[in-house]
Parts: C-alpha cells; sequence; structure tokens
C-alpha cells in the first residue's frame, strides 16, 4: 500500500497504433504503452486529454484485451454525443497519436483463469468491454473454467465483438454465448429478443455445469439494476454479483 | 483552470480544445482532473439493497464494542440538520449544490455521550462494504448520516434508507446503506481503500489511486 504501488501506475504515454470501427458507435484503439503493464482482466485505465490552454479531460476506459496481450491495449470506446473525451477519439485521434493513460486500475471487478469458474457475465452494450478482456483472458490462457455471457445490445449491428465471440461460441469448449437484441428478432436459435429478465438468468445458469461461482454485471445505471435484479430473482446470492456502473 | 503545479508537465494532445468542456460558471468549485455533472450518477460494487426502514440499524462500535444502536425511529428523532455542498466522485464527475438533510456525527456520539475514543474510524454498510475515515474528518460538522436527498427519502440507488455524507472527501467515503460506524485503533483501509483506491481521498490533492501524493 504506498509508494510502491503508487509506482506501478504513474501517468504515461501510449502511442495508438491501430483503430478499428468495431459497430455504428463503438471504435477500437489500440494503445501500444511506454511503460508496458500486465493487467487484470476486468480493470480499466485512465485516460487524460490536455488542451493547449492547460484544461485538461479526463475518463476512465475499461480494457478490452486479455492480459496476455502485453504491452499494447484494447480500448473500445463508445461515441456520447454530448461527451467531451469520447468524441475526440472518434473525431480527431489518428493513428501515431500519443495519449496520456495511466493504470491499471480497479481490484474488485476482475477475473483470473486461476480463480476458476463457473463464471456468469452479463453485459449490455459498451458495458460487454471488461468482459470481453475476461472472456479473451480464458482463451488465452486455455482455461476449463466455464463461462456464459449474457450480451444484450439494441440491434445486431450493434453486437461489440459478434464474430470473435461466435467464433469462441462456436468452439464449444465451455463457453457460451447468450445474445439478446432488445429492439430486433434474434437471429441466432439460442438468442432472445427482449430485455433480460429472472427466467433468462435462470436459463442462463442452466448453461453452465454448476451454479456460477462469481457473476460480473457490466452496463449503464440501468442496465445494471436491471440485471442484477434478475440474476438476485434467479437465486443467485447478492455476495456474488459484482458490477460496474456508467451513466446517470 | 486550476493554476498549474510547478511539477506538472503538460503533454497537449494534438487536435484536443477545452471547447467541448461542459459549461460552468464556477471553475474554482472544480477539483483537479473533475468535470462538472449536472445529473447524479450511480456507482457501487454489487447490486442495490433494498432496505426496509423497520429492519434498518445504527450501531456506534468501538472496535468490536457496541456503545449504542438506534433504530429508524429513534434516529430520525436526532436533531436533524441540512448540508448541501458539492461532491466529487473519483471517476472525475463533481456535482454541485448537493441539499442533503441528516443527523450529524457530532449529534450521534453526543447522544450516545462519547467523546471521540480513537482518531479513526471505519463506515459499515448492511452490504459489507467499509471505508476508513479519520475521526476528525467526521467532526465539528464536517459529516453526517444523510436521511433525506433534496428533501425527500434517499433511494435505495444513492444508498437510502441512510448514507455517509463526507463531501469533502471523494465520494466513495460517503459509504452507501450506511449501518454502522465502527472507531479502529488503526487506520485501517476498507473496501475500495484495500483495492487501489487512496487511503484519504482529498479531492482537492487529487488522491484517487493508492500512493499518489
Amino acid at each position: 500500500m504506498s509508494e510502491a504501488s503508487a509506482a506501478q501506475s504513474p501517468w504515461q504515454t501510449a502511442r495508438i497504433t491501430r483503430i478499428e470501427k468495431r459497430t455504428p458507435r463503438v471504435t477500437s484503439f489500440f494503445f501500444k504503452l511506454s511503460r508496458p503493464f500486465a493487467h487484470q482482466a476486468g480493470q480499466h485505465v485512465d485516460v487524460r486529454l490536455t488542451a493547449p490552454d492547460g484544461y485538461q479531460a479526463r475518463r476512465s476506459y475499461s480494457i478490452a484485451s486479455a492480459p496476455e496481450s502485453a504491452g499494447t491495449i484494447e480500448l473500445a470506446i463508445e461515441k456520447l454525443e454530448d461527451g467531451e473525451v469520447s468524441p475526440f477519439f472518434h473525431e480527431v485521434a489518428a493513428v501515431g497519436d500519443e495519449i496520456e493513460l495511466r493504470g491499471p486500475l480497479g481490484g474488485h471487478f476482475i477475473w483470473s483463469a486461476s480463480d476458476g469458474g463457473p463464471i456468469l457475465l452479463v453485459g449490455g452494450g459498451s458495458g460487454v468491454v471488461p468482459l470481453m478482456a475476461m472472456v479473451r483472458h480464458r482463451t488465452m490462457r486455455k482455461s476449463a473454467a466455464p463461462i456464459a455471457l449474457v450480451f444484450s445490445a439494441r440491434v445486431w449491428d450493434e453486437v461489440i465483438f459478434r464474430d470473435e465471440l461466435i467464433g469462441l461460441d462456436d468452439r464449444r469448449d465451455g463457453f457460451d454465448l447468450v445474445l439478446t437484441l432488445t429492439r430486433e428478432p434474434a437471429q441466432r436459435a439460442s438468442d432472445y429478443s427482449r430485455r433480460i429478465d429472472a427466467a433468462m438468468m435462470v436459463q442462463a445458469t442452466e448453461r453452465l455445469p454448476k451454479p456460477p461461482t462469481l457473476a460480473f454485471v457490466c452496463g449503464s445505471n440501468a442496465f445494471v439494476s436491471a440485471a442484477a435484479q434478475a440474476l438476485i430473482d434467479a437465486d443467485v446470492p447478492a455476495s456474488l454479483i459484482r458490477t460496474e456502473r456508467y451513466g446517470i | 483552470m486550476r493554476p498549474l503545479r510547478k511539477r506538472d508537465v503538460l503533454m497537449v494532445t494534438r487536435g484536443f480544445s477545452s471547447g467541448r468542456r461542459p459549461p460552468t460558471d464556477n471553475d474554482a468549485r472544480i477539483p483537479p482532473g473533475q468535470y462538472l455533472e449536472q445529473g447524479f450518477p450511480v456507482l457501487s460494487a454489487g447490486p442495490t439493497p433494498r432496505l426496509r426502514t423497520e429492519d434498518w440499524s445504527f450501531t456506534l462500535k468501538h472496535g468490536p464494542r457496541p456503545i449504542k444502536k438506534w433504530n429508524w425511529t429513534e434516529f430520525n428523532a436526532l436533531p436533524l440538520t441540512r448540508m448541501t455542498r458539492d461532491i466529487h466522485c473519483v471517476t472525475a464527475w463533481t456535482k454541485f449544490d448537493t441539499a442533503w438533510q441528516g443527523v450529524l456525527v457530532d449529534d450521534i456520539l453526543a447522544d450516545a455521550g462519547i467523546a471521540p475514543p480513537t482518531a479513526f474510524t471505519l463506515a459499515l454498510s448492511f452490504d459489507g462494504y467499509t471505508t476508513n475515515v479519520p475521526a476528525k474528518d467526521l467532526l465539528d460538522g464536517k459529516a453526517m448520516v444523510a436521511l433525506l436527498y433534496e428533501g425527500k427519502p434517499i433511494t435505495p440507488d444513492h444508498g437510502g434508507p441512510a448514507r455517509l455524507l463526507v463531501p469533502h472527501l471523494y465520494f466513495w467515503k460517503s459509504a452507501k446503506w450506511l449501518n454502522g460506524l465502527q472507531f479502529t485503533e488503526r487506520d485501517e483501509p476498507g473496501f475500495w481503500e484495500l483495492r487501489g483506491y487512496h487511503i484519504y481521498g482529498d479531492p482537492w490533492r487529487e488522491q484517487r489511486y493508492t500512493g499518489d501524493p
């Protein structure tokens, strides 16, 4: 606790090496760290932008990449029209730009393959980002921990990381993807077309070989409130549910 | 804009200007690295507990030993004080003029008939959350157990029925779903303080994470 820990997350510069549009509103930015760190899946970084007049804006963004992708991190940033940081990334930032960030940060909404499973992940919209780091970490580590991811998006084209997730689902190696679209019919037989509810959570837990040892829920505040309540109604103990919320 | 400190080495971000900055009429009220928020965002580490006031209680402790326990009715009979304060969340939003009513920690100690027995406290919550606050930061009108927000009962999302309010520290110190205050012999890190967040959390010194100066 103190100086040693402080030295682990000073501000550093990171260079944008790749930009990849994920959905109409979400774009991934890949940063090469000048001071590489090994994060834990689920952690975030703080990003700081500085204007010529000295004004600084900072925001937290979850890391989408697995800890194993050493030296480079992926942030999947949703464009918020009235924001001041996300529009900068979407409209101005380019490959080669240097951005200040510090991390890794956060010590609660984290999962490691060594923690084992089964694990239930529930994400809404860009709330899937820290959960994606967990799924990728499981894959990179060839972990056998069963994971079910319930991912709620408005429409099929807003399913972030869609092809990658479906590819992992198709392996049938203990990772199970459940998509639910709130404004479109389901596209796959096993998916849903409604908001998350207790019945869906019951069915999600039934896809796991045993009851989950932890559940991670991330999304907007309204989403997390509803999804956490659905989990409790599906008899997942509140003490096993970890949440991360954004927005109002 | 805050005055720049000597040790600040600014790396100007290409193409970023302060033009998108949310408007504020009073920069001096915004701590470094914060932005002004009009809404009231909700953050928590787990599900929102739904607590009935008939099941609610508040226990004052010295170490493991209970000094006094109040039920909801008894606690509401203590003197109510108004506090209107700016609040600062470590996730970088600041909200001006939040209006609370509740029982000052001074009045809780007075009702228990004690002076602070140690220099440190842990705030305790129904969901197991804890956060440490030095006793001096809770006294002399600096902190309260809030029961009303904007004149109405505090909603569960915002920590109702009762939450700690320590507005001069980052808002994770203002524990939601409060059910006790424990005086401790040492400064014992609480939930977030054990998970990378600063032991004290002064927004004006930007003490966000463990080890920040």
